[in-house]
């Protein structure tokens, strides 16, 4: 973990500071579910009948913003609302760099730094990449 | 004419003529490109949109394609080389000679995943992960993090017994199908869940990195040959005018010359060792 990323998040949001109480104790998890011992805050991507409707029918999940493992991850429906596009019409970031995330057609989640396994809700995608991540910046493709 | 081989039943000279013609490739950055293709796709493939690598019914023959491209390029290296499977059913453990330092090297070590011995540790200075998602231009592996087990031949006999290739909606969510259920969106789970065993970079998008994504796919391959013997009478489906998939006489991107009806049939370019 950056210590340098942890100290510049200590400045963020209030949703995000208060991220921070839970970003020791998960360490490991898969963050695939509920499993991870973070209890799941409100808005959260299960429940996220608050983000509207797409034309598949899936709720668009609420926007997040908090800090994992001290790193701030962000989620919120991409500008211009949900295209329809496979992206889910949502944009994910970690330390503000773009995760490209992907919804599947049963309203599961991948990135593409899980690509191959899926997940509830983007706010858990998110986490996981964070884990897998250990620390490294998202870099765009070269 | 080809003939792809149980990695595990290659002598020591066949596993260093293909490690150097990896290394060859790497080299001239034939490789790389090779991933940038992967990625591309695995990006755009959704379940919703126009898919033609991953999801799809195309999954089997645009990778079988795919794999005939780079074991050509390793045949321009060495004539000699064959792509080598996987069968990770049998040869199921961290420990397997697949993982030793004279083949692919072994797990990553705990602190950043990074691969420390054989010929693709970075310290080698011969495999810099240029096609990458982050910071790290390391080789990364956790075998066995992810999910603790790779599947098992009593899993894939379940998987070969199906009897339709795929069906509607032809992505993710088709429950039926022997395709979904090989790929790994349905079911017991049989090739994303390898993806996820080997860690690293095998659960990325740029997946492809990490040589033994070739011999994993090679295997997947193989198990299309033996689920065809199995069905002759099934074909690949759909046959025609499906939306936002490749039918059976559609051509496939990036070639746009090759179709699945084109790739039914392996033994026109290479045989396998054992049926």
């Amino acid at each position: 973990m950056s210590r340098l990323t942890r100290r510049s998040a200590l400045g963020l949001t209030a949703t995000a500071v208060a991220g921070l109480g839970l970003a020791g104790t998960a360490y490991a998890a898969t963050a695939s579910g509920p499993a991870n011992g973070v209890v799941p805050a409100a808005g959260d991507g299960h429940t996220g009948h608050t983000g509207g409707m797409d034309h598949t029918g899936h709720a668009t999940p609420a926007p997040f913003d908090e800090v994992y493992q001290g790193r701030r991850i962000e989620g919120a429906p991409a500008q211009g609302g949900a295209h329809g596009g496979h992206h889910g019409g949502y944009q994910v970031r970690i330390d503000g760099k773009e995760l490209h995330v992907m919804r599947n057609g049963d309203g599961t989640w991948i990135s593409v730094i899980n690509h191959y396994e899926t997940f509830a809700n983007p706010r858990a995608v998110a986490r996981a990449a964070v884990v897998e991540l250990q620390g490294a910046t998202l870099v765009p493709l070269a | 004419m080809t003939v792809r081989k149980n990695q595990a039943t290659l002598t020591s000279d066949e596993k260093k003529r293909f490690v150097n013609a990896l290394l060859t490739l790497k080299r001239n950055g034939k490789y790389d490109a090779f991933v940038t293709t992967h990625n591309a796709f695995i990006m755009s493939d959704g379940d919703d949109t126009d898919r033609v690598g991953h999801r799809s019914p195309s999954f089997l023959p645009w990778h079988r394609r795919f794999l005939i491209e780079f074991e050509q390029a390793l045949q321009s290296v060495d004539s000699t080389v064959a792509l080598p499977y996987w069968d990770w059913t049998a040869d199921r453990t961290a420990t397997s000679s697949l993982w030793a330092a004279d083949f692919l090297g072994g797990t990553g070590r705990s602190r950043d995943g990074q691969v420390m011995d054989g010929p693709f540790a970075s310290s080698g200075g011969q495999w810099a992960i240029n096609v990458r998602v982050d910071g790290r231009n390391y080789l990364r592996r956790a075998l066995g993090a992810g999910v603790p087990q790779l599947p098992t031949k009593a899993e894939v006999d379940s998987v070969l017994a199906m009897t339709t290739y795929d069906e509607a909606p032809w992505n993710s969510q088709s429950t039926g199908g022997f395709r979904n259920h090989l790929e790994g969106w349905r079911g017991v789970n049989l090739h994303n869940r390898v993806h996820v065993w080997v860690g690293g970079q095998m659960g990325t998008g740029v997946s492809p990195n990490d040589p033994v994504f070739w011999m994993h796919h090679a295997f997947v391959d193989k198990l299309w040959a033996q689920w065809q013997e199995r069905h002759p009478a099934s074909p690949y489906l759909p046959a025609a005018g499906t939306a936002n998939v490749v039918d059976l006489r559609e051509t496939m991107r990036p070639w746009n010359n090759v179709t699945p009806a084109d790739m039914l049939d392996h033994k026109k370019f290479y045989t396998f060792d054992a049926a």
